[in-house]
């Protein structure tokens, strides 16, 4: 797993910048492709009334993962501390396979791609996807762990996460 | 070996046929029609190299990889880039037997070349983010549905040969 160079961590907050106030289309566009890419990941949403990719859900759901997205960039020194609830959240409450989240990160870039051609350079691209890998991994961080809610686990288990 | 990319996985055996839908069908060959050839192979290419950079390690006779800058100016890579994209034209072609078409490429990755085949879906998912910035709106979910779902065919028929 790599770390987040100083020029990794400016560079994701310099494009951040320019793109953050599109971030509710950002969302729904990523988390509209993924359903329609990987029809399994529609397999969390069974709660969804309308599990169209296009949803009034689904368009809320894409809104609520880049603020949460947004947030971690103000966290980037350090991830794991600052993304504790919401790993958390992630694993002992909707119990996501962390394989999904490398799936809404190449989903994520996707849209760069459409929204943000000339901006989404390959230097970009390499410091934003480390970025989300990172993010992933902060959020993957408390699977296997004890749950605060359950007891101890026996096992200590780091979920295969490549 | 870890894997990096999210390519559809195709497990294809050799006695069953990928199976194109009209709209799959239409759709790859429209994407093929409209981008440019000598802009989309070279970008997506370099952007491998930029963002995988232990992809690397099998161009060590391209000279000057050192940077962002370096691998998108350097000439052998845009002429590589566009020797890979000529070279999904052939699968385009021959929807409904891209195993066989590939199948001497296959063997030279595999044999000569010794190309860990995981590299092809990196490659297959920087073509991805090159087309989506060339088409922007139109490469809508279910386009991009339909070209992952093409590129995963590909990556498997050049691993097919690996032993």
């Amino acid at each position: 797993m790599t770390t987040l160079t100083a020029k990794d961590k400016q560079t994701v907050k310099a494009f951040w910048a320019k793109v953050s106030g599109k971030s509710e289309d950002i969302g729904a566009s990523a988390v509209a492709r993924m359903l329609v890419v990987y029809p399994q990941t529609k397999t969390y949403f069974s709660h969804w009334q309308d599990q169209s990719p296009n949803s009034p859900a689904a368009r809320k759901h894409g809104k609520t993962v880049m603020m949460g997205v947004g947030d971690a960039v103000t966290k980037i020194d350090d991830l794991k501390e600052g993304l504790k609830e919401l790993s958390q959240l992630h694993a002992f409450t909707l119990r996501v396979d962390p394989a999904n989240f490398k799936i809404l990160s190449h989903n994520i870039l996707v849209v760069m791609a459409v929204m943000f051609p000339t901006d989404f350079t390959p230097e970009v691209h390499v410091s934003l996807d480390k970025f989300l890998a990172a993010v992933s991994l902060a959020l993957a961080e408390k699977q296997g762990q004890e749950d605060p809610g359950v007891g101890v686990n026996l096992f200590r288990v780091t979920p295969a996460r490549n | 070996m870890p894997e990096n990319s999210v390519s559809a996985d195709l497990q294809t055996g050799s006695d069953k046929m990928v199976e194109w839908t009209d709209f799959e069908r239409d759709t790859i060959k429209d994407i093929f029609s409209r981008i440019k050839y000598d802009v989309v192979g070279p970008a997506a290419f370099a952007r491998c190299l930029v963002v995988y950079p232990w992809t690397q390690r099998y161009f060590g006779g391209f000279g000057n990889l050192y940077n962002a800058a370096a691998i998108k100016g350097n000439p052998m890579v845009s002429k590589h880039g566009t020797t890979i994209i000529h070279g999904l034209d052939r699968a385009v072609k021959n929807l409904d037997d891209i195993e066989n078409t590939y199948t001497e490429l296959s063997v030279l990755h595999s044999e000569k070349l010794h190309v860990d085949p995981d590299n092809f879906k990196l490659l297959a998912d920087c073509l991805t983010i090159v087309v989506a910035a060339q088409l922007g709106k139109e490469f809508t979910g279910e386009v991009q549905a339909a070209f992952q779902k093409f590129l995963a065919v590909v990556v498997s028929s050049l691993g097919r040969q690996y032993h």
